[in-house]
């Protein structure tokens, strides 16, 4: 708002036409009216549902009544606009309100799914939840006996051995992509779009098919960070491709035009600058392996007991183990079963976000941002 | 012009050198040499041939792994696919104990999956188009960034979670809104039930996926809306239009590519997934078109639901087959979408 146009021509000008001089309005500036039109159409339709929905809607529950609440507010919402500004008005302000209500609504299942998993997995969360496995506890012992240790090392290894195969081969197809530019850019760019939807089952089939059947092995931590991999490849080439691109062309021919060549002006200059960028690349790679449940149950296979050995043997992990306490529980909610599954999910959620955080904050750097 | 990379770095940029300005049109390409520029040679090192050769095979195992993840599909499938011939994709059973004269196919697995992906595409791409269009184009720019998170947040959730609260939570909760359209919409016959049982229906499930659908799709539409060019939309402003008559008429016509793409690629997402389905359906084989009826499939499911019990021969086989049949669609669906969004004008400079 503008207070500099103090000029005098335009006051007598309008004060000789009888109008009030009026301070000069930013053309997209919210009026008081506009919010009393709001709250005002919000409150009216609440109450005309809160008087019809039990007559027209008794079986819908809360979520029908908020879907027809919503309804009710945008009808209203713009027969009023209408009558105060016209139908064009109307249209413009109802479908801003529209939008404005899905996007936020969005995150209304995120905070739901949130505060559930947390508040179901308190219930049995103890230290012994990460210091004991499952050897000996049976399906209806109490859920604070036994632990997932063993589900947690399990976890662990399998995502770092799936970094350790993944994150050289994500970055260097990223570099061909984006550095190297030879004549299968586009194809290698189609490859990794076609890889990173693949279903995370067939991923586990796949290795299933080969590292199991083929090559006669057994179920091992090993076998399910192949499979992990396989998921976590396009992610990472993806995400370290947008981060190359990122990087300014200037670097790369000051590096060039001083004689460098391109493997060093890559490798001393294009990597070492998308360094934070890249560290995100793999941190989300990581987020999207660790919850993975489907290719487990056919690699990893899953166990009671601790195996540290991800390369012989079944292995537990988080999410297999989740997965197994659920089945145990049949459905039925408050079993033993079903607060071990939802510890897990707790335990498991809270990695994801922990990962997520952290690859945002590392990735606010300059140079990732948008 | 003495830049040893093209400075435009979008893909199929490889213009070649402009015209010399003082070569005649249709002047031979021997006397336009002698008139151009001198074209820059350049003999790389062994290291550099090295380097290129190492990125471009790092580049291919993605083709590598996906050619191998098919052949050794078909391989296992064979068995199956050898038994039960074409009528593994019209059949609509899957016996408990498959023999070598028993009838099984994925008809019904498969239409499951298509409906359930349908039924979560109707709700996610208006909720991701109205989302990606807050995002570029009403939401205040301090809180974009923090919103994107937000949506990409939904998208790091696993796919475990969302099955848990769909069917502890978000159930219980959805029953109430599927008895009243039957109630009231049971007219039309997808919304007709022939027993009143709601729980673990092919609607609750398309409404968790939906979800895991929404920030696939939002992050590229997002993307694209966010290249309409700034010219077109202050023009339409200028002209008179409302906002949404800009958004109408410059940034969703500008942006269907993406629109297209985006919804397919979360199609792709919706074919896949995998333990959200198995935890909420409860599996049939018997094709219904009711919705809201208890009962449902998805190929992913079924896979990891029957795979502890299909250990060896023609059981694993017939798994095998069904894995195949899931991994060509959403190949077929995905490079299809990416296809779409690469040749729309939106998208030509984004990667999905």
């Amino acid at each position: 708002m503008s207070t500099q146009l103090e000029d005098p021509g335009l006051h007598v000008q309008a004060e000789s036409n009888g109008h009030r001089s009026l301070p000069p309005m930013k053309p997209g500036a919210l009026r008081w009216n506009d919010f009393a039109i709001f709250f005002g159409a919000a409150a009216s339709s609440l109450s005309l549902v809160w008087l019809v929905y039990e007559r027209l809607a008794p079986t819908a529950g809360a979520l029908g009544f908020l879907i027809c609440w919503v309804a009710t507010f945008l009808l209203v919402y713009w027969i009023v606009i209408r009558e105060v500004d016209g139908p064009l008005v109307a249209t413009d302000k109802l479908v801003a309100v529209g939008i404005g209500i899905i996007a936020v609504g969005l995150l209304v299942p995120l905070v739901s799914i949130l505060v559930y998993i947390i508040y179901q997995g308190l219930h049995a969360l103890t230290v012994h939840f990460f210091l004991k496995d499952m050897t000996g506890i049976a399906p209806d012992a109490p859920a604070t006996t036994g632990g997932a240790s063993h589900a947690i090392v399990g976890s662990l290894e399998q995502v770092g051995i799936a970094l350790i195969i993944s994150v050289p081969i994500g970055i260097t197809a990223a570099v061909y992509m984006n550095e190297v530019r030879g004549q299968m850019t586009r194809p290698v760019r189609t490859f990794v779009n076609a890889m990173s939807g693949v279903p995370s089952i067939v991923a586990g089939l796949f290795i299933y098919a080969t590292w199991l059947l083929t090559f006669h092995h057994s179920f091992s931590g090993f076998a399910a960070a192949l499979a992990l991999s396989i998921l976590m490849l396009p992610t990472v080439a993806r995400t370290s491709e947008e981060v190359l691109r990122l990087v300014p062309d200037g670097l790369r021919e000051a590096s060039l035009a001083l004689g460098s060549p391109e493997w060093r002006t890559t490798w001393s200059v294009v990597l070492p600058t998308a360094r934070s960028g890249l560290v995100t690349a793999v941190i989300l790679g990581m987020a999207r392996a660790v919850g993975e449940t489907a290719p487990l149950i056919m690699t990893s296979f899953g166990t009671q007991t601790m195996n540290a050995n991800p390369f012989s043997g079944a292995q537990q992990s988080l999410p297999l183990f989740v997965w197994q306490q659920y089945q145990l529980g049949g459905g039925a909610v408050g079993t033993p079963s079903f607060l071990r599954a939802f510890t897990g999910a707790f335990a498991l959620i809270m990695v994801v976000l922990v990962l997520f955080v952290i690859a945002r904050l590392i990735g606010r750097s300059k140079f990732t941002a948008r | 012009m003495l830049l040893i990379k093209p400075p435009a770095r979008g893909p199929g940029t490889e213009s070649g050198e402009p015209p010399p300005v003082d070569a005649t049109p249709g002047a031979a390409p021997a006397s336009s040499d002698a008139l151009g520029p001198r074209s820059i040679s350049r003999n790389r090192t062994r290291a550099d041939r090295i380097y290129r050769g190492l990125s471009l095979a790092g580049g291919m195992i993605t083709f590598v792994v996906l050619f191998l993840i098919g052949l050794f599909l078909v391989i296992r499938s064979a068995a199956a696919i050898r038994v039960a011939g074409l009528r593994f994709f019209t059949t609509a059973a899957w016996p408990p104990f498959l023999t070598e004269h028993s009838q099984f196919g994925i008809a019904a697995i498969v239409y499951y999956t298509v409906e359930i992906a349908l039924i979560a595409l109707v709700i996610a791409v208006p909720v991701s188009i109205a989302t990606a269009l807050f995002i570029a184009e009403y939401a205040p720019r301090h809180i974009r960034r923090p919103l994107t998170s937000l949506v990409d947040l939904l998208a790091a959730v696993p796919s475990l979670i969302y099955g848990l609260w769909g069917f502890f939570y978000l159930q219980p909760r959805m029953i109430g809104v599927s008895a009243w359209l039957n109630a009231h919409l049971g007219f039309i016959p997808i919304f007709k039930v022939t027993e009143p049982l709601f729980r673990s229906s092919p609607f609750i499930a398309g409404v968790v996926v939906s979800l895991m659908v929404v920030p696939i799709s939002t992050s590229v539409m997002r993307e694209v809306f966010s290249q309409t060019p700034q010219g077109e939309k202050e023009a339409a402003l200028a002209l008179g239009g409302t906002r949404w008559g800009m958004i109408r008429k410059v940034v969703l016509p500008f942006g269907v590519g993406g629109m297209i793409g985006g919804s397919m690629l979360g199609l792709g997402r919706a074919l896949g997934e995998t333990i959200a389905v198995a935890i909420i359906i409860s599996p049939v084989l018997v094709i219904s078109p009711h919705i809201l009826q208890s009962g449902g499939n998805s190929v992913a499911a079924w896979i990891a639901l029957r795979f502890s019990e299909s250990t060896g021969g023609l059981p694993l086989s017939a798994l095998m087959a069904a894995g195949l049949t899931l991994f060509l669609l959403t190949l077929v669906v995905n490079v299809i979408a990416s296809f779409i969004v690469s040749r729309s004008r939106s998208g030509s400079g984004i990667e999905i």
